[in-house]
């Protein structure tokens, strides 16, 4: 079981509130927690990773356990402490803009 | 009693404004899609109470919103194909959010390049919709406007979106720049006694024209002068604001230029200039009276550098005259420390026996004039920045 906290804008774009839990099959990584969360969520799908190309949304960061993952490679196993569902993975948006 | 519904796009999110024949009374809607960018909601002729809307975000991309309720209730119409039609809790798939210029061999073109800001060449990249034009006589079919600048049609109430490749690889694609807002599509004009007739505008490109239902297109751009560029008489580079035509008179087209209010009476071959003794021909909205072929109206703002209405005055320009000759609407609007814009998709026209014209400000003003132009009143005061305007005649 994986905790995701998404920014506001998306929260309301998936119609929930707080904290997302995913079920993630095999290895958690970065890929396998944002297709959990995209088949779980299709709205989401193009809001986070491009459509076409995958790649991370330039204005969104990954975040977990205080260590930022933006830049890590998608198949980066996410921390223990995130798989156990200690910790939250974290989607932020850049701060910019009103 | 008739009723309009005024469909209202904000930097912040959607309103929807509501009033009957009268239209003194008005019923506020809003914000939907709170906090985000809504370029432009419009509804299909064909069915009232179909609505699209464009939500989008530098964040986060693209939404395409769809109503089947006039505006009452929304949801992302789009579904991967053998995919179960909604997500867990009966929530809709994101598919209708996917816009992918067509590459195919079969009816794609390669995706080249167009001039960047500073004259190299520069990839397509999709940013957003711009402007959705629902067709005239089926409600699942809409064309989209893009930027970079493309033109999309789905056929399927906004599940899926493919684009209309022949414009954008027509072959003058490398030549075609941003203007400040972006390379942006941003009018898409149907001609509904002509169904393969289809005229677009881009931002700074110019016009185009198809007459075989969007498979071919041509530059329609003679007789524009843009000293802003190297070639001021070019083929295509011309900043064009916006585009408007009127039903009954599908050769007829009114330009806003960056600067020039221009006039077409052959579909665009070509075009000369009606600014007349404007105070301003630099501007964005452009439209026409709904019974009135002969009657439009801009708004002139002060100038490229200086995107704000002259003298501090908000005045609706209006030509009984095709152009040339214009008179000043001053009638509720302010005409002291006023700087506000109106953009480029933020007029419109309802067609009640007395027609009504809308416009909204970036001061977040939406003005309302029941009588043609003559007197205006604000409808809401206190929006967000407007991005676009549009006007339902209901029955």
């Amino acid at each position: 079981m994986i905790r995701v906290v998404l920014p506001p804008h998306l929260r309301t774009l998936a119609h929930v509130s707080g904290e997302v839990v995913l079920e993630v099959q095999g290895q958690a990584t970065l890929r396998s927690a944002l297709d959990a969360l995209e088949a779980s969520y299709p709205m989401l799908r193009g809001t986070i990773r491009d459509h076409v190309t995958q790649q991370r949304r330039p204005f969104l960061r990954f975040f977990a356990c205080s260590e930022d993952l933006s830049h890590e490679p998608p198949d980066f196993p996410l921390p223990n402490a995130v798989v156990s569902g200690d910790e939250p993975l974290l989607l932020v948006g850049a701060i910019a803009g009103g | 009693m008739s009723k309009v519904r005024v469909l209202v796009g904000t930097r912040k999110g959607a309103f929807l404004l509501s009033a009957d024949g009268k239209r003194e009374k008005w019923e506020v809607s809003g914000p939907h899609f709170a906090g985000w960018e809504i370029y432009h909601v419009k509804g299909s002729p064909a069915d009232p109470n179909r609505l699209y809307a464009s939500q989008t975000s530098g964040w986060f991309g693209q939404v395409i919103q769809r109503s089947d309720d006039g505006g009452k209730t929304w949801f992302q119409p789009g579904t991967p194909p053998g995919e179960p039609t909604t997500g867990p809790g009966g929530m809709p798939k994101g598919e209708s959010n996917k816009f992918v210029y067509d590459t195919s061999a079969e009816t794609g073109k390669p995706l080249t390049t167009h001039q960047f800001y500073d004259g190299t060449q520069h990839p397509w990249e999709f940013k957003r919709v711009w402007h959705l034009e629902p067709s005239h006589s089926d409600p699942d079919t809409v064309f989209a406007g893009v930027e970079d600048a493309a033109l999309f049609r789905s056929t399927d109430g906004g599940v899926s979106w493919h684009e209309l490749a022949g414009l954008r690889g027509h072959g003058t694609g490398p030549q075609w720049q941003p203007g400040a807002g972006g390379m942006c599509l941003h009018t898409i004009i149907q001609d509904a006694k002509n169904p393969n007739r289809i005229y677009i505008a881009i931002s700074a490109a110019g016009a185009f024209r198809t007459d075989d239902g969007g498979k071919t297109w041509r530059p329609i751009n003679r007789g524009l002068k843009s000293q802003y560029i190297p070639d001021p008489e070019a083929e295509v580079g011309h900043c064009v604001h916006h585009v408007a035509m009127h039903p009954s008179r599908p050769d007829v087209l009114f330009m806003q230029k960056h600067w020039d209010v221009m006039r077409s009476d052959n579909g665009g071959d070509s075009w000369r200039e009606v600014s007349g003794d404007l105070p301003s021909d630099f501007g964005f909205v452009i439209d026409v009276h709904a019974h009135e072929p002969e009657t439009i109206y801009v708004v002139p703002i002060k100038s490229d550098g200086e995107h704000y209405v002259p003298e501090g005055k908000l005045r609706v320009f209006r030509s009984r005259t095709g152009g040339n000759e214009w008179e000043p609407l001053t009638k509720g609007l302010p005409q002291r420390d006023c700087y506000v814009n109106v953009l480029r998709d933020a007029m419109a026209v309802d067609s009640l026996d007395s027609c009504g014209v809308y416009f909204g400000t970036t001061g977040g003003q939406v003005y309302a004039s029941p009588d043609a132009g003559d007197s205006w009143n604000p409808i809401v005061r206190d929006l967000p920045a407007v991005l676009s305007v549009e006007v339902q005649t209901l029955p």
